[in-house]
């Protein structure tokens, strides 16, 4: 049986992690790649990347990124930001991620999915949305949330798995760093027009709000940043809250 | 020392699969030489062969049909010169005798069967089938040595090698229904899953590749 998979995620700009991490003793809080082993070692199921880093030039340092984490980690990897073109999606494979995530290039010119798709795989086509609550529905919004396309995000939603994307990395913006648990609705919302892998971002305060999200959000995955940095759960507290609420999930010998 | 070649034909995930070779001989205390290459010399002059494979199979099989000799080179190395050979996702479907992802193309015809959709019963399940999963009516074979009844192993694929014979069938998996997850004949083995992204069961499936005597 397939498992819910749990996925920290890490902010990193200019190879360095972003927010503060305290989970674990590290030598080193900022080194993306000290902390995907210590997720290793945790038994989370995959690893997020988003590279915040403002311009394109920077972009070898993440790559350098990748090719560490791949080098230390053998697990899954998807890494996302300033994502524009196929040619980006085959660098970070070739660094070593499993999936790329596409977000704003996706959404001002969506037939870039096909492209992306039909250069690698759409299994390895992430589209990370970033949406808010609107009067009626959820408004897709691009540019790390900054700019509102005014577009419906569950009919975009709907279109980006037409197109070719393999999985939705569904942020509710509203939720973000509220702490107050996933967006459900629009969880809900999703699941029930894409049948490609549905995770869920933004706001998972407690572990309960990771099993809300598969059990009555019908997500595949959840992904999650703060709640695992600052050490108020552990991956396999995670799992034991999401098996308790009667989703099958990995048990490791570590987790 | 072992000298093993990784077929570089343009598709993914080459560097990953390097390293977890490389550490899972690290850990196992295998002496391993690693050739990324597509050179049909050093193909044929390689110890064992691994063929990895990440996207479209019409993409991947062309890139490997492009690369002159290749074919021919991997025909020789596993046939006659039997060496052990491990392929894994695409690569594992390109031992098919066809691929059918959107057009019909011809695989490397090692194992008889076709590569198709796969169409879980349950319509609610999510295709690509993607994440974890446990592999099923696993055979006996060197590969599983020490992996323990259905361990837990990483998949990522729309797509799945229908084999005709149940004997090259090595282990199954359920996602709506069984599909071959694992192929196996004389010294081949393909893995519809990624060993290299298994954590601790990739890693010993990698060790026992490594150690195989077919």
């Amino acid at each position: 049986m397939l498992k819910v998979r749990i996925i920290p995620c890490l902010d990193v700009k200019d190879g360095r992690t972003v927010k503060g991490v305290n989970f674990v003793d590290l030598r080193d809080a900022g080194d993306p790649v000290a902390l995907a082993r210590a997720y290793d070692a945790q038994g989370a199921d995959e690893l997020c990347f988003l590279d915040i880093t403002a311009s394109h030039e920077k972009r070898a340092t993440m790559i350098d990124v990748v090719e560490r984490t791949a080098d230390a980690c053998f697990m899954p990897l998807t890494v996302g930001g300033g994502v524009r073109t196929p040619e980006d999606m085959v660098a970070m494979l070739r660094a070593g991620a499993d999936k790329v995530a596409i977000n704003t290039a996706a959404v001002l010119d969506p037939a870039i999915l096909t492209a992306c798709a039909r250069k690698v795989g759409s299994q390895a086509v992430v589209m990370a949305m970033d949406v808010k609550r609107v009067e009626g529905g959820w408004s897709v919004h691009t540019h790390g949330g900054r700019n509102d396309t005014k577009q419906d995000a569950i009919a975009f939603a709907r279109r980006a798995a037409e197109l070719g994307a393999g999985e939705i990395l569904l942020t509710s913006m509203d939720r973000d760093g509220a702490k107050t648990g996933y967006d459900l609705d629009l969880l809900r919302a999703v699941r029930d027009v894409v049948r490609v892998p549905l995770i869920a971002s933004g706001g998972a305060g407690n572990v309960q709000h990771m099993a809300d999200a598969v059990t009555k959000g019908g997500a595949d995955a959840v992904l999650a940043a703060s709640i695992f940095h600052f050490g108020e759960a552990t991956v396999a507290d995670a799992k034991r809250a999401i098996a308790a609420a009667g989703a099958p999930v990995r048990i490791t010998e570590d987790a | 020392m072992t000298r093993l070649a990784i077929i570089d034909y343009g598709s993914g995930n080459v560097r990953s699969v390097q390293r977890a070779l490389e550490a899972a001989a690290n850990a196992h205390e295998i002496r391993l030489d690693v050739l990324l290459t597509d050179d049909p010399d050093r193909i044929r002059q390689a110890d064992r062969i691994v063929l990895p494979g990440v996207g479209h199979y019409a993409d991947c099989a062309a890139g490997l049909i492009a690369r002159t000799g290749v074919t021919e080179a991997l025909n020789e190395a596993v046939f006659r010169s039997r060496r052990p050979f491990l392929g894994i996702c695409v690569g594992m479907q390109l031992m098919a005798d066809v691929g059918r992802e959107d057009v019909e193309t011809r695989g490397l015809g090692w194992i008889p069967g076709a590569v198709e959709r796969i169409t879980p019963s349950d319509p609610n399940l999510p295709v690509p089938h993607m994440g974890w999963n446990t592999l099923t009516d696993m055979r006996d074979h060197p590969l599983f040595n020490g992996l323990g009844p259905e361990p837990h192993v990483y998949f990522v694929h729309s797509y799945a090698l229908k084999a005709e014979k149940r004997d090259h069938v090595a282990a199954r998996c359920d996602y709506g229904g069984k599909f071959v997850a694992a192929v196996a004949r004389d010294n081949l083995f393909g893995a519809q899953f990624h060993p290299e992204k298994s954590q601790k069961a990739g890693q010993l499936l990698l060790a026992n590749f490594l150690r195989w005597k077919p």
